[in-house]
């Protein structure tokens, strides 16, 4: 008999059923480690809640930072969080989607959009902490903002700049070249077509886009770090509405302020083992809120999707 | 040259048709166009006739196309696109394509139809007042009277009129189409483009759309591209024939379709080529 | 006919003046928001490299890249960058021993293997773990992996890197799986067919045939990773403890170059100092590292785009 490379029936099925066994085997570890990530993270919460639980209360929310652990509350730092979350929204949003419809609706194919474009790319890559950099030696130094709610809006504005971008870009193309070609072919310019018909249903995913971004701007730490916001604060910004005319002032923007990954971050610090639980409480919090947003920007994302069917 | 051709199908012709030119609406003289470095259409000298219809056919990547949207300065939205010659409208004797002449006046002046029927996603009555809108027009009675006389023209009056504030998706593809057609007769175009406008449509919703195009010709003079021969022959008073990006041969709807001149005509009309 | 020139005249064509006027100067506003990309590219390096330049008049070049001790806030200060970098690469060696593996074996999993409906329903979830702030990271790495490494090495110090380096693994596992399991998809159908119709099992064909074709966009995917390690601050400020330390011992406390940064902002320096300055220059060392690997990962992610 000729040597020939065929095997036998029972060759085959010994080789395949060795085959077969190892890829279940990976099947199982990848499901393994799947689900060990998530519950990692699952677990990460619950032992927050956990070691948080004996904090939260009404006088964690409304009490100032204290040198005792039981006394210490998030008050500045939840009003400073907020504030600052305001600016950065104001600031992020029309700057982001004005640079996306640029990119996206006028920009001509050159070498000077492809530099734009690299540098959204780039910025998005940059860590955190550069940012913090750049925002100490120009916001609060150069310009004279000191260490302030508006430095610390203005820098996170620019660290979410490129999801904004990105998010918005992606809403704005999944709008049908044809519907475009039909409001050119009617005499509109490029500003009515973007205005009448691209932006109206890009709505859903600009929204998605500004709520990540906030998600991760609440967390960020680093860049307000470097510029100085302090973890010590026992007061509040001035408040913006005031009893005589105009009602509002802008007073708050300058102020000094803490916020809530600052606070977290300096309770975890300490040595003293009592702070630890405010330091759960304020982590529960944080934590709480990111996935919430997360979450809600992803049902935005789903919602808006089936909306139209064109 | 060939006498008296026998198409290789049954091409039925419609006695309403004309056998003289009107004088011009509109006159590509020497058009040239270049699509970054395609010369994608060559030398083209064509009249299109006032108030009838005129057919663009040819096989696919002939150009028909390409020439159709140099009257609405389509290409224009592409990079790298230039145009030489020029396209006549008169009575002012703009020319269409000239650096001079602003894309967007061009497309305020002349419609479009386009294949696969594009409706914004809006009411029916938003889609047809966008052009007016866009013209300046806010009053509501004047754009209500505009938008009725709109779909009336496009013989779809009495199908949407208690359908207005409805979706205009929501309507069926040769519904759709007529929407489309109405919110560009609304605007009162001095010539309307048609690109292959029944290609994406069934056969009865094709038939009201050729039946309306015949009609429409007394109020607006029509440049349609169509890849189906038959329809050209039933729906067009004059018709072009074009191949890789010259104008063959042009002349009356009859006798292109049964006594052509070219012989290339000829053997794309008896269906030697596709 | 006249109709049109009609409708023309009735103030359109005067308006059609102005609606291109406002058109342009729209195109004007929108390209100054574009420009802000540009400008805050140009404002980082600016800043950095000019108090950079500063730190540089009073510290050689040869020291700070050659000198063994970092310690800028002493009385006898040495300006040594390397134990920071050296803080910096152990961490992120830690972070990538586990990133890479499991970060690839999910990709793998998900790309070849996984329903459609389970995919999509892991996929956000996935992202979650890469949304979680970093300073509650470093919380669970202080108070969670490290007692639990203690457990297994009692004379586990309480500031290490390896607990930085595990949780920063965890946390970017996400980033490396996502930009995996994308090339990974890209790969198309027919190569997998011409691997299964000889008779190999899935896991073989993703083995043999899509993961050596993905891999520019694998690559992408672990430069990614490195960079995102890099640059992580919170972890390691809170969990490897901020002492310079020129080692290459996860189980040690040490800084990296974003921790120290971190520890000067938390103090007191006055502008212009030199102290003040040192944080340019190591952020000036940690930008250049990062634009090497973004730009790297950048031209690879365009070739696998590209190749399909």
């Amino acid at each position: 008999m000729a040597a020939t490379a065929q095997m036998t029936l029972e060759e085959i099925r010994r080789g395949l059923s060795w085959r077969k066994q190892l890829d279940k085997v990976f099947v199982l570890v990848g499901l393994a480690i799947l689900f060990a990530c998530l519950a990692i993270l699952a677990l990460l919460f619950l032992d927050l809640v956990r070691d948080g639980a004996s904090r939260f209360g009404w006088s964690f929310f409304t009490s100032f930072p204290s040198r005792k652990a039981v006394n210490a509350g998030i008050l500045s730092a939840a009003v400073g969080t907020a504030l600052m979350m305001f600016v950065t929204a104001l600031v992020a949003l029309p700057v982001g989607v004005a640079a996306a419809i640029y990119l996206e609706e006028y920009a001509p194919k050159n070498w000077f959009t492809g530099i734009i474009e690299i540098n959204v790319t780039n910025l998005a890559g940059v860590p955190s902490i550069i940012y913090g950099l750049l925002a100490l030696g120009l916001f609060v130094y150069q310009f004279g903002f000191g260490q302030s709610i508006l430095t610390g809006g203005l820098t996170l504005a620019l660290l979410i700049l490129p999801i904004i971008i990105v998010a918005t870009r992606e809403s704005l193309r999944s709008v049908p070249k044809a519907i475009r070609e039909a409001a050119y072919g009617l005499g509109a310019t490029r500003w009515e077509v973007t205005k009448d018909h691209v932006l109206p249903y890009s709505t859903g995913g600009i929204l998605t886009g500004l709520i990540l971004g906030l998600s991760r701007a609440i967390g960020e730490t680093a860049p307000i770090i470097t510029i100085g916001a302090l973890a010590f604060i026992a007061y509040l910004p001035p408040s913006p509405v005031g009893p005589e005319f105009p009602f509002l002032n802008f007073e708050w923007l300058m102020s000094g302020f803490t916020a809530m990954p600052i606070q977290m971050f300096n309770w975890v610090s300490r040595p003293d083992q009592a702070f630890q639980a405010n330091a759960a409480a304020a982590g529960a919090i944080l934590l709480g809120m990111t996935l919430l947003m997360n979450a809600v920007a992803i049902y935005i994302r789903y919602r808006f999707r089936k909306k139209i069917n064109w | 040259m060939a006498t008296n051709v026998t198409p290789s199908v049954a091409i039925a012709f419609d006695e309403r048709k004309a056998t003289r030119a009107n004088p011009p609406k509109a006159a590509a003289e020497k058009l040239n166009f270049w699509y970054g470095t395609n010369h994608a259409l060559k030398d083209i000298n064509l009249p299109i006739a006032e108030n009838q219809v005129t057919a663009l056919i040819g096989p696919s990547g002939c150009g028909k196309s390409t020439f159709l949207r140099c009257f609405n300065r389509m290409h224009d939205l592409q990079p790298a696109t230039k145009y030489q010659g020029a396209i006549t409208l008169r009575p002012d004797n703009v020319n269409l394509v000239g650096p001079e002449t602003d894309p967007i006046e061009v497309r305020m002046r002349i419609g479009m139809v386009f294949q696969k029927p594009n409706p914004f996603p809006k009411t029916v009555f938003e889609n047809v007042a966008y052009g007016l809108k866009l013209r300046g027009i806010r009053n509501r009675t004047e754009l209500a009277e505009r938008v009725e006389k709109a779909l009336r023209g496009a013989a779809i009056w009495d199908e949407v009129k208690n359908r207005l504030n409805d979706s205009a998706l929501a309507l069926s593809g040769g519904q759709m189409q007529r929407v489309c057609i109405a919110r560009a007769l609304a605007t009162e175009p001095e010539l309307l483009l048609f690109d292959e406008p029944t290609s994406a449509l069934d056969p009865i919703a094709t038939a009201k759309i050729e039946e309306l195009i015949t009609e429409l010709r007394q109020r607006v003079t029509v440049l349609i591209v169509t890849h189906n021969m038959q329809q050209a022959a039933r729906v067009s008073d004059f018709t072009a024939f074009m191949y890789l990006g010259e104008l063959v041969e042009m002349d009356s709807t009859s006798k292109i379709f049964t006594n052509p001149s070219k012989k290339a005509t000829e053997d794309y009309i008896t269906g030697r080529y596709g | 006919m006249t109709q049109a020139k009609a409708l023309a005249s009735k103030g359109a064509f005067s308006s059609i003046r102005y609606r291109k006027n406002r058109d342009r100067i729209i195109e004007l506003l929108l390209l100054t928001a574009g420009l802000v990309a540009v400008f805050t590219t140009a404002a980082i390096v600016f800043i950095l490299v000019y108090e950079s330049s500063a730190f540089f008049e009073h510290v050689s070049i040869r020291d700070f890249l050659t000198d063994t001790m970092w310690t800028p806030l002493f009385s006898d200060a040495r300006y040594g960058i390397m134990p920071l970098v050296a803080g910096t690469l152990t961490v992120t060696g830690v972070a990538l021993l586990v990133a890479i593996p499991l970060g690839t074996t999910i990709a793998i999993y998900l790309s070849e293997f996984a329903p459609h409906r389970l995919r999509e329903t892991v996929k956000p979830v996935l992202e979650l773990l890469g949304a979680v702030p970093t300073v509650v990271y470093g919380y669970f790495a202080l108070l969670m992996v490290t007692p639990l490494l203690q457990k297994i090495w009692p004379e586990l110090p309480g500031f290490n890197m390896l607990s930085a380096g595990l949780v920063i693994g965890l946390m970017i596992i996400p980033y490396v799986a996502t930009v995996a399991e994308d090339s990974m998809r890209a790969v198309p159908r027919y190569m997998r067919e011409g691997s299964y119709a000889m008779g190999a099992t899935k896991l073989q064909t993703a083995l043999r045939v899509v993961v050596p074709g993905a891999f520019s966009g694998l690559a992408a995917a672990y430069i990614l990773g490195i960079s995102r390690a890099v640059g992580e601050t919170m972890v390691v400020a809170i969990a490897a403890g901020m002492q310079p330390n020129l080692t290459f011992n996860p189980a040690e406390p040490a800084a990296t170059i974003t921790a120290f940064i971190v520890q000067v902002s938390l103090g007191d320096l006055p502008h212009g100092s030199i102290g003040y300055q040192s944080i340019f220059a190591a952020g000036l060392v940690l930008m250049l590292f990062t634009l090497v690997l973004n730009v790297f990962g950048f031209f690879l992610t365009r070739r696998f785009r590209e190749a399909y």
